[in-house]
């Protein structure tokens, strides 16, 4: 019974996916690394509370597109960004914003667990103490725990707290490294492969989690498995040479999408 | 549609698309053998209809078994996906065609005592030449995968419906006639119904190309004829 309301649920919330409201918008997006173009003119739009994965082979610009949603471009010395991306009203690459409170409100997850080389504790308050989002013990401790419970870690390592993160296995690192994202509470969260590390219990743990984040935040995937973005999306999109060459809903997307490029792709054919 | 990177992936959907070629050949021959061996009373004929039957069983296992491999080693997505189904189901179809034909077949002896009346042989046989015709052109449709052609075909399953309402009358008037008819139009009433039943598998073998080119399904009602449901004796 539980379950089947549950199924009419995501079906309701599926049927209702085109009424979903933007949470970022990208609009005619283009990425320049020195002289060579990335990524030409993308127009793509981010649902709130929704999964959107992105897909596409190697050097399709998936990957350069997640990272202009929170400026990570800016990291890379010869990377230039043209056109416009908005987080709810605020251009995110207005000269005035600050780019640390707006990685704090668009969080990132990467390919490999990279937890620092501290204690489980230690990696998930780091944010919401450059943030001061605590300032006492108490508080800090709940933040820890609730950031733990809401990556699904909590309950493996509750007793080891002040242990190094990097003792944890692969997939409890990756765990960690979304607690630590989830602590400084972030509107959206962007995961650039966040699987391909891992086995495929982890994966499932993480998919998991994924489904359950949602409810809460609005979540970007890059991934090169295309069963997992038909697993953990709502929303697919499908880059090539640096273009969005389809965007749609992921049922649609693997069952009969648009772009004989996606068929192609998703089908493992030669394009 | 370009190749798959994975050769051995193509060469798995081909071998589903042949079987079910190989498959839609014997049910076709086997509705052409059962009916040929009732009117003539041929009980050789119908005794290997019968047996051929086991073939096409055998071969929906197999199929079956084929594609849940291929789905469990590929994950296929998008048309290929369709192309495994749409094999589960078309086979599926045609293995009911030859249960279909098999139990015309097996109706063989008890019409042969009485034979089968040459006007009513004459509407059976024009019954078949549809059915078969519409089962052959299906199965070219399969080969070809014409969304339009498996279109068309669906529209004509109205023609076979009104073909057998007239011979469903024509059976009703024998037994009001003379109740000794009884026994044989009765059988020969299921096999009729049986060829019917073979159209509206072609129909549906026409429905699933469809959804398989095209990934939608087809739109609107199927045409229609059949009026045997609620069909009364006159002057009853």
């Amino acid at each position: 019974m539980n379950m089947m309301n549950e199924a009419a649920i995501e079906k309701a919330v599926d049927q209702k996916m085109n009424t979903v409201p933007y949470k970022m918008i990208g609009k005619d997006v283009s990425v320049y690394y020195g002289e060579k173009r990335a990524l030409f003119d993308v127009n793509l739009n981010i649902r709130e509370n929704t999964v959107t994965a992105l897909i596409g082979p190697s050097g399709c610009g998936k990957s350069t597109f997640l990272r202009t949603l929170n400026r990570m471009n800016d990291t890379i010395d010869n990377c230039r960004v043209t056109g416009k991306i908005t987080l709810d009203a605020d251009d995110i690459y207005d000269p005035n914003i600050d780019v640390v409170e707006l990685r704090a409100r668009v969080g990132m997850v990467f390919q490999k667990p990279n937890p620092f080389p501290k204690s489980i504790y230690e990696n998930v308050s780091y944010g919401p103490r450059i943030h001061g989002l605590a300032r006492t013990r108490a508080e800090f401790d709940e933040i820890v725990a609730s950031s733990l419970q809401k990556a699904g870690l909590w309950n493996e390592v509750k007793d080891r707290l002040h242990e190094p993160g990097t003792g944890l296995s692969g997939g409890q690192q990756q765990r960690l490294c979304i607690a630590r994202a989830v602590a400084v509470s972030p509107e959206v969260i962007l995961m650039d492969e966040p699987c391909s590390a891992l086995d495929p219990i982890a994966t499932a743990k993480v998919e998991e989690l994924i489904h359950e984040l949602r409810t809460n935040y609005t979540i970007v995937i890059v991934t090169h498995s295309m069963q997992q973005a038909a697993r953990v999306s709502q929303r697919t999109a499908m880059f090539h040479l640096g273009n969005l060459v389809e965007e749609n809903d992921t049922d649609k997307m693997f069952t009969n999408p648009d772009d004989q490029r996606t068929q192609d792709y998703i089908m493992g054919r030669f394009g | 549609m370009p190749s798959h990177i994975v050769s051995v992936y193509d060469e798995e959907l081909k071998y589903l698309a042949r079987r079910i070629s190989e498959m839609g050949g014997l049910a076709e021959q086997m509705l052409g053998d059962s009916v040929r061996a009732l009117i003539n009373s041929d009980v050789a004929l119908a005794q290997k209809v019968i047996s051929d039957d086991v073939i096409l069983d055998n071969a929906e296992r197999e199929i079956g078994e084929k594609a849940i491999v291929t789905i469990a080693k590929r994950q296929p997505m998008a048309a290929d996906l369709r192309e495994i189904m749409g094999a589960i189901r078309i086979a599926s179809d045609l293995e009911r065609v030859g249960d279909l034909g098999k139990n015309t077949a097996k109706r063989v002896i008890a019409v042969a005592t009485s034979g089968v009346p040459r006007q009513f042989a004459r509407g059976l046989e024009h019954l078949t030449e549809l059915t078969a015709a519409q089962l052959k052109e299906v199965l070219d449709v399969y080969a070809s995968r014409s969304a339009e052609k498996a279109n068309n075909i669906r529209q004509r399953d109205g023609e076979i419906d009104a073909i057998y309402t007239s011979l469903f009358r024509e059976l009703l008037t024998y037994m009001m006639e003379d109740p000794r008819n009884i026994t044989s139009c009765t059988h020969l009433l299921f096999c009729a119904k049986n060829i019917e039943r073979i159209g509206d598998h072609a129909t549906n073998i026409a429905e699933t190309i469809y959804y398989m080119t095209t990934g939608a399904q087809i739109e609107g009602e199927r045409p229609k004829d059949d009026t045997t449901a609620t069909m009364r004796v006159s002057g009853e």
